[in-house]
C-alpha cells in the first residue's frame, strides 16, 4: 500500500473521513490549551508587557503561511509529474487557507508593532516579504477563479506556483539587502540558544501544534469539498448529456 | 526566428502598434511626479533615480497586454506553435521583441528625463546601465504573465497582480544600483544581482512560458 493509492479520490476522502475527526478534536484541544496557557497562566514580559501574549497568534499562523505555500509546490509538482487529480484540488483547497494565514500574520505584527515600534507597518524585509506572499497568493487565487476548465486552471496556477516560489525566495534576499529591519531575529529553533524563554515557549509549542492541525483539518475538508464539487459537476454534465 | 522578430517589430512601430504607448506613459510619469511632490531640487534629486525606474516599470507593464493578446485572437499563435520553431525560442523573440519596442526606448530616454529630475550628474551613467541590464528582465517576465492569462477575457487586471510581485526583486536591485550610482557610492553588488537576476530569467523563463501557453492553446 504505497501513498499513491490515496491519489483515488475515493480512497482519499475514506481516509480523510477516517482522520478528519480526530485532527479536528486535537488540534481544537491544542488551540484551547495553547492559547488559555498562554493568554492567562504565563508571565507578563520584563519589558513588553502583556503585549508580548500576541506571540501565540503571531508566530504559529506566519509559520503556517510559509508552510501552506510549500504544501501547495508540493502538491503542484505532484500534479504536473503525476497528474492526481486530488494533488492539484489539494493546492486548489490550501490556498485560501494559506492567505488567511498570512493575513492573521500581517495584522497581529501590526497589532503587535504598534505599542511595542511605535508604528503599524514598518518596510522592514520580513513584513515586506510577507506582503509579497500575500500578493503571490492572491494572484495564484485569482488565476484559479478566472479559468472555467478545470485542468487548464490545475495547469496554470501550478506553474505560477513554482515560479512564483522562486522569485518568493529571490524577493526575500532582495528584501533583506535592500532594508535593515526592525523586526528581531529568529526567536525558535531547535538548538537552544536563542530560543525564548521556557515559559512562552511551551505553550507556544502547543499552539503552533494547533495551527499544524488546524490547517491540515481545513485542507482535508476543503479538498474534499472541492472532489464532491467536481463530481456533482460531471453528474450534471452527464443528465444534460442524457 | 528573425523573420518573426521583424514580423513582431513592423507590427508594432506602424501604426495602431502601440509602439509609443510605454514611452508617453514613461513621460507623463516623470513631468508629472515634480508637480505631486513640490519642486525642490534636492528632493526631486533624491527621488529620481527610483521615480525613473518605477515609471519603466509601470510603462513595460502597461504595453505587456499587446504582447500576446491580439496574436491569440488572429489565430497567430497557434500556427506559432505547430511551425519547426520551438515555442520557446518564439516566447524568447517576442519578449525580445517587447523590449525593443518598450525597454530599449525607455533606456534611451530615461536620461533626458533625468534632467527633468535633476539626477545628480554622475547618476546618469548608472542609471542608464541598471536599466538596460534590468529592463530585459521586466520583458521577459511580462512574457510569462502575458502568456499565463492569455486565454482569461480582459485578464489584464489579473495579469497585473500576478507580475507585480514577480517585478520585486529585479525593481529593489535596479533601483537600488541606480541610487547608489546617483549618490556616488558603489553601485556594483546591486548591479551584479541585477544582471543575476536577467540572466536567470533569460534563461529558463521562456520554458515556463511555453508550458503555459502550450497549455493555453490546447
Amino acid at each position: 500500500m504505497s501513498l499513491w493509492s490515496y491519489a483515488n479520490p475515493v480512497k482519499f476522502l475514506t481516509l480523510s473521513a477516517k482522520v478528519q475527526p480526530a485532527l479536528w478534536v486535537l488540534s481544537g484541544a491544542c488551540l484551547c490549551i495553547g492559547l488559555i496557557w498562554g493568554f492567562f497562566f504565563t508571565p507578563d514580559d520584563f519589558r513588553q508587557g502583556s503585549t508580548v501574549k500576541i506571540i501565540y497568534l503571531h508566530v504559529p499562523s506566519a509559520l503556517m503561511a510559509i508552510n501552506a505555500w510549500f504544501m501547495m509546490l508540493v502538491t503542484s509538482l505532484i500534479w504536473l509529474i503525476r497528474r492526481h487529480h486530488v494533488s492539484a484540488l489539494a493546492a486548489k483547497a490550501a490556498a485560501p487557507v494559506g492567505v488567511v494565514m498570512t493575513l492573521i500574520a500581517l495584522v497581529t505584527g501590526a497589532i503587535w508593532g504598534q505599542p511595542m515600534w511605535g508604528t503599524w507597518w514598518a518596510w522592514d524585509p520580513r513584513l515586506t516579504s510577507f506582503l509579497i506572499l500575500f500578493l503571490f497568493y492572491l494572484g495564484y487565487i485569482a488565476l484559479w477563479e478566472a479559468i472555467e476548465d478545470p485542468d487548464t486552471a490545475a495547469d496554470l496556477t501550478s506553474v505560477l506556483c513554482l515560479v512564483g516560489s522562486v522569485f518568493a525566495v529571490l524577493s526575500r534576499y532582495a528584501v533583506n539587502f535592500w532594508n535593515q529591519g526592525l523586526h528581531q531575529g529568529a526567536s525558535l529553533s531547535l538548538d537552544k540558544e536563542e530560543n525564548v524563554a521556557d515559559v512562552f515557549y511551551f505553550p507556544l509549542l502547543v499552539a503552533i501544534a494547533g495551527f499544524v492541525l488546524l490547517f491540515l483539518a481545513l485542507v482535508l475538508y476543503r479538498t474534499g469539498t472541492e472532489i464532491r464539487l467536481r463530481r456533482a459537476r460531471a453528474l450534471m454534465a452527464r443528465e444534460q448529456r442524457a | 526566428m528573425r523573420a518573426l522578430l521583424i514580423r513582431d517589430l513592423s507590427l508594432a512601430f506602424r501604426a495602431g502598434g502601440g509602439f509609443g504607448l510605454g514611452l508617453a506613459f514613461f513621460l507623463i510619469v516623470t513631468v508629472l511626479v515634480p508637480f505631486s511632490v513640490g519642486p525642490q531640487s534636492a528632493l526631486l534629486a533624491s527621488i529620481a533615480p527610483g521615480v525613473l525606474w518605477l515609471g519603466a516599470l509601470l510603462a513595460c507593464l502597461l504595453s505587456l497586454d499587446r504582447l500576446l493578446a491580439l496574436d491569440f485572437e488572429d489565430g497567430t499563435l497557434d500556427l506559432l506553435a505547430t511551425a519547426p520553431l520551438p515555442l520557446e525560442a518564439a516566447m524568447t523573440v517576442k519578449a525580445l521583441a517587447h523590449w525593443i519596442t518598450t525597454g530599449l526606448p525607455l533606456v534611451l530616454a530615461a536620461p533626458v528625463l533625468g534632467v527633468l529630475l535633476n539626477l545628480p550628474e554622475q547618476g546618469y551613467f548608472w542609471l542608464v546601465v541598471s536599466l538596460a541590464l534590468g529592463t530585459p528582465a521586466l520583458s521577459v517576465i511580462g512574457a510569462f504573465g502575458a502568456a499565463l492569462t492569455v486565454g482569461i477575457k480582459r485578464g489584464g487586471l489579473l495579469m497585473s497582480l500576478i507580475v507585480l510581485p514577480l517585478y520585486v526583486p529585479t525593481l529593489i536591485f535596479g533601483a537600488e544600483a541606480a541610487r547608489r550610482g546617483a549618490q556616488d557610492m558603489d553601485p556594483s553588488t546591486p548591479l551584479l544581482m541585477l544582471a543575476g537576476i536577467t540572466a536567470g530569467v533569460v534563461a529558463l523563463m521562456p520554458f515556463a512560458s511555453a508550458a503555459v501557453l502550450r497549455v493555453n492553446l490546447r
